[in-house]
């Protein structure tokens, strides 16, 4: 195990914010911490890197105990969200400081910074000064960065959350693909489920201070603990008492068995996906289909149909 | 209409106030062209006076520049109890009139108190002496340095502190290598008002330092002293001096300033 958490308890005065958490990753994983905020994800990455100190509990990294350790002699990389780029530093100095501090040699420092920026793409602009950078590219920088010093884990506290949704989605991509090549053990923290599930190869469900669920992305989209996590992970409806996700429904204008009338109240088209907003017994529910499927069906508002679960469907009982 | 009545009550408010004397006293120095200025100015008991000044402001602005960013740092940094007590203290020479404080040292350091006697038992004289000078400079200047540097301080933040820890910089380094450099223009000039203030400071200074000529005269006593004994030449050289620097400090702190935007992000 690259990381492992044992038994974390943190307070801030009165309030708790991570309680009795434990968690372990893997060597050369690349591991999300989801939540809602305020749920103690970015404390826990925060007490990893040890710029927190937890109240209890141990953490320890490559085998060794670094609970009591400075943040200086953990050798971990941190991203902040903000990216903590040295603004009186060129591109090359901010990703050469690791080195110079260690006082490695020039030539060498020289070389290991050309080739981060190359990784980065940012080997043109590494005379420029972070203010003259856009948000992407100093994020990038950051990674560069974080990387030069050789970390046996990398963190990333919600490493894309200042940036716009087009970049958002690009450096996502691009993370993954930097991971298989680097293979640095790696944690974000992210409150976005679609990013957890894209790039992430273990997610950890983190809310009110308390792990929730642990496992990979299908398995925790599929096999959701609780109402919560299924909430959390997607989209979901109520049919008859059960939480379902919206696409794992049949509609169909004629009786089927186990299902059950519904009254069409909206149908909303958002481009290839069909949003179809019904009424079952008083209950508010919708199905999601594709266009062909509304297309044949040839439903409006005001018409009957028949809606059930699609066999094989995961759905949980609410606890009424 | 009303903009011009405005207008002009500015300018006369400002002529009659700032223009017409500190011109007036530049006019009666070079009156007679340079000679008789550098002349006064050259004079032992000038210079002497000049030296004095600029060693109280030297350590004066020493002191305050390294306890400045000190408190200024524990006071952005750090939480502890009376923080806020702390942070009002600071502020107080600014209401506190300099002759009180000079009062004040002198109850505190002079001979027939027991810390003065002790000290001076030691060998070590602070009232009518530099040391008690610069006492009464530091404390006027005090807040100057704190307050241009806490600004900055709380709007720079501590990720790029915490992000050089995770690098490996240690205390030290990290202060060296990101802090400093992140408040550089504002501790400049923090720096240069303090400077300004240590160098014009009269009232404190006078109480603590006994006006001896020759010895304990700095250059704002040597304006008064002179000035009392009818020399009004060596009075009005010395008190273009003292404007000089003054207007040479407040072009430093102009050309200080608007750096720190720039740099802001």
């Amino acid at each position: 195990m690259a990381i492992e958490v044992r038994d974390v308890n943190k307070s801030f005065g009165a309030t708790p914010v991570l309680r009795d958490v434990s968690i372990d990753v893997a060597a050369g994983s690349l591991t999300a911490l989801l939540g809602p905020s305020g749920g103690g994800k970015s404390t826990l990455l925060r007490v990893i890197a040890g710029l927190e100190q937890p109240d209890t509990g141990t953490v320890l990294i490559s085998g060794v105990d670094a609970t009591r350790l400075a943040p200086q002699r953990r050798n971990v990389g941190f991203v902040f969200q903000h990216y903590a780029a040295f603004k009186h530093l060129t591109v090359f100095r901010n990703v050469a400081f690791g080195l110079e501090i260690r006082k490695r040699p020039k030539a060498e420092i020289r070389k290991r910074v050309m080739e981060l920026l190359e990784l980065v793409h940012l080997e043109k602009l590494a005379d420029r000064y972070p203010s003259q950078l856009s948000g992407g590219q100093r994020q990038r920088m950051a990674l560069a960065r974080a990387l030069a010093v050789e970390p046996q884990v990398l963190l990333l506290d919600e490493p894309f959350g200042a940036l716009d949704a087009q970049v958002r989605k690009e450096l996502r991509t691009w993370l993954r693909r930097l991971h298989d090549e680097v293979h640095v053990t790696t944690v974000f923290v992210t409150h976005d489920q679609e990013e957890a599930i894209e790039v992430a190869d273990e997610i950890v469900v983190l809310a009110g201070g308390e792990v929730v669920q642990t496992g990979t992305p299908g398995e925790v989209y599929d096999n959701p603990a609780n109402p919560f996590v299924m909430r959390f992970l997607g989209p979901v409806t109520e049919i008859g008492g059960n939480l379902v996700r919206p696409h794992d429904i049949e509609i169909s204008q004629d009786p089927v068995e186990g299902g059950s009338p519904a009254v069409v109240s909206r149908v909303v088209r958002l481009g290839f996906e069909v949003r179809v907003e019904v009424e079952i017994g008083g209950h508010e529910a919708w199905v999601q289909v594709t266009r062909d499927q509304a297309d044949r069906l040839g439903i409006g508002p005001g018409d009957t149909v028949h809606v059930r679960p699609v066999p094989g469907a995961r759905s949980l009982a609410l606890a009424v | 209409m009303a903009k011009h009545v405005l207008r002009v009550v500015a300018v006369a408010y400002t002529l009659f106030l700032l223009v017409l004397p500190v011109g007036l006293i530049i006019w009666r120095t070079f009156g007679d062209g340079l000679g008789p200025f550098i002349e006064a100015m050259s004079s032992p008991s000038a210079l002497h006076a000049f030296k004095v000044t600029l060693t109280v402001a030297g350590w004066a602005v020493l002191a305050n520049t390294v306890f400045g960013v000190g408190v200024a740092l524990l006071l952005v940094r750090h939480e502890f109890p009376g923080k806020r007590l702390l942070g009002a203290f600071i502020d107080l020479p600014m209401a506190v009139s300099p002759v009180v404080v000079g009062l004040a040292l002198v109850l505190v350091y002079g001979r027939f108190s027991p810390v003065g006697s002790l000290l001076e038992s030691w060998g070590l004289q602070i009232i009518f002496s530099t040391p008690g000078m610069v006492l009464a400079t530091v404390f006027v200047a005090l807040p100057l340095v704190v307050r241009a540097v806490v600004p900055v301080l709380e709007e720079l933040g501590d990720e790029q502190e915490q992000a050089a820890q995770t690098l490996g910089a240690g205390r030290l380094q990290t202060f060296l290598r990101i802090t400093l450099p992140g408040i550089r223009w504002a501790l400049g000039y923090g720096v240069v008002l303090c400077l300004a203030r240590s160098l014009g400071e009269y009232g404190a200074v006078a109480v603590v330092s006994g006006r001896l000529v020759d010895q304990t005269q700095t250059l704002t006593l040597y304006v008064e002293e002179r000035f009392q004994n009818f020399d009004q030449p060596a009075a009005f050289a010395a008190a273009t001096a003292l404007a000089l620097i003054a207007v040479v400090t407040l072009l430093l702190t102009k050309l200080l300033r608007p750096k720190d935007r720039s740099h802001g992000n």
